[in-house]
């Protein structure tokens, strides 16, 4: 089997794509799990605050969520483009 | 210099031998620390129970000291283990047969010093219940061992099994690929019994009278956890005895390590959130015993949302595994697939724990306040969806690499 410069190339971006979603979903898989499960307990202490505490949580899922979203990103980039 | 057969099976033995002690050291050793540290902290505060938070550090480490035996047998064997291979298909095999044990024994000697460690805390809290909180732990501890003996099965089979009749290539990647799935699969299972364990210890100590329904509630939420290691024994089984002889070298080769790497890393995730949301069941109910009906509820149904990504690891090991691929030519296609293992498999982790750490947070607050069970049983499942948004793109890159590219 020979391996031309361009299968190489093809080969690194398809391993690179799969690290990097990989990878980077570990981080925000823990920090919004984290962020859910301290709302969890403040509902739990003052329940009538429930939707101003979802809505906290979700607001800082969000901003958590966004390197997943880059990880995501760079691997299409990866996959379809270079 | 080229290297014969039996050369190579026998170097490949000794790797593995030193994979096999050195990772299955880990574990062993940081589960009785956490024991001793304890133990001495109990001590501190009652020292005239020494006696006792002594005898049951020692029983505790015993059990936690297990995982890395198990891995000593399997690595001495590796070295003194008269190869019946006469194929390369026996090297992988034997370095399989390493990573399995080794990466199988970090989890469970983590797991079983909490439960140790609780079970001194809790004598010096409680010293007149001392019997049945070592008994407690000995029944949590020893849960934990289940993914150390899954591993030494699977090592053990590796080893004395003959597979040198299918084609060396791909049939030496599906070995190795069935080690490396049992021996990380076994992390996060190891790990995520322990939680239980240790906490349903402590909450003996606190609530004697509820010792019986505790340690109920330890099993059932320890047994959950259970879940993504049989997901990596079956996947590692399957790896195994299937015949890939016929199909084309390249890229199979690469599907199947994938397949072994997707739900392997997977249930490290899965594991260790299952039993965070079982830790804090047992934590729950020693504090307010009422309450174990809805606790154990939300524990469940929080444990089973953490499995998802683990379960997600195993549809992609079987898509890996039963797909049927032309011969590749170029390069690109096997590491399509290598990369596809890759990215569902490491992509599973952080969701799994994060899924858990929701699971905890609500758990801990049904016990406490029965009455917004329900609002947290709806907040615990909306952030365990928003924390799960990165393994479902894990799963759709994944689905891209083995299907469109």
């Amino acid at each position: 089997m020979a391996i031309e410069g361009a299968d190489l190339v093809k080969a690194a971006a398809f391993i690179g794509a799969g690290l990097a979603m990989g990878f980077g979903a570990i981080g925000p898989g823990v920090g919004e799990g984290y962020a859910a499960g301290k709302a969890c307990e403040a509902i739990g202490r003052k329940p009538e605050e429930a939707d101003l505490l979802t809505r906290t949580m979700l607001v800082g899922q969000a901003v958590s969520e966004s390197t997943g979203i880059y990880s995501l990103v760079v691997a299409l980039l990866l996959l379809f483009v270079v | 210099m080229t290297l014969d057969v039996p050369t190579t099976v026998k170097l490949a033995s000794y790797v593995g031998a030193g994979f096999c002690i050195g990772l299955g050291a880990i574990g062993a050793a940081l589960g009785e620390g956490f024991t001793a540290g304890l133990a001495n902290q109990s001590i501190s505060s009652d020292p005239r129970k020494s006696g006792d938070i002594i005898k049951n550090m020692l029983v505790g480490q015993a059990i936690a000291e297990s995982a890395g035996i198990f891995a000593l047998v399997i690595a001495i064997l590796l070295i003194f283990l008269e190869s019946p291979g006469t194929s390369l298909v026996k090297a992988a095999a034997l370095v399989g047969a390493g990573l399995s044990m080794g990466l199988g024994a970090v989890g469970s000697g983590i797991g079983s010093g909490y439960p140790g460690g609780k079970a001194c805390l809790g004598i010096s809290m409680q010293p007149t219940v001392s019997g049945r909180l070592t008994t407690n732990m000995l029944i949590g501890s020893a849960v934990c061992q289940t993914p150390a003996i899954f591993s030494m099965v699977i090592a053990l089979m590796l080893m004395f099994l003959d597979f040198g009749k299918g084609a060396v290539s791909p049939t030496w990647a599906a070995l190795l690929g069935a080690g490396i799935c049992m021996g990380f699969g076994a992390i996060g299972s190891g790990i995520g019994s322990g939680y239980p364990g240790g906490e349903a210890c402590l909450g003996i100590a606190r609530q004697p009278t509820a010792s019986g329904l505790l340690t109920t509630n330890m099993l059932i939420g320890s047994a959950v956890c259970q879940t993504p290691a049989i997901f990596s024994m079956v996947i590692a089984l399957m790896l195994m005895f299937l015949d890939f002889g016929k199909a084309p070298p390249s890229p199979t080769w690469a599907a199947l390590l994938g397949a072994g790497i997707s739900t392997g890393l997977a249930a490290i995730g899965s594991g260790m959130g299952g039993g965070m949301a079982a830790g804090a069941s047992c934590e729950g109910v020693a504090r307010n015993p009422d309450t174990i009906g809805q606790t154990t509820t939300t524990m469940l149904v929080g444990q089973a949302v953490s499995q998802t990504p683990s379960i997600f690891g195993l549809l992609v090991s079987l898509i890996l595994m039963f797909k049927v691929y032309p011969e590749a030519t170029t390069l690109a296609a096997p590491m399509a697939l290598l990369g596809a293992g890759l990215c569902m498999g490491a992509g599973g982790i952080g969701p799994g724990i994060g899924n858990g750490m929701t699971a905890q947070g609500a758990v801990t607050w049904v016990a406490r306040n029965i009455e917004a069970a329900g609002v947290l049983t709806r907040t615990m499942l909306v952030g365990q969806a928003v924390s799960q948004s990165t393994a479902i793109y894990a799963m759709v890159v994944s689905l891209v690499l083995m299907f469109v590219v």
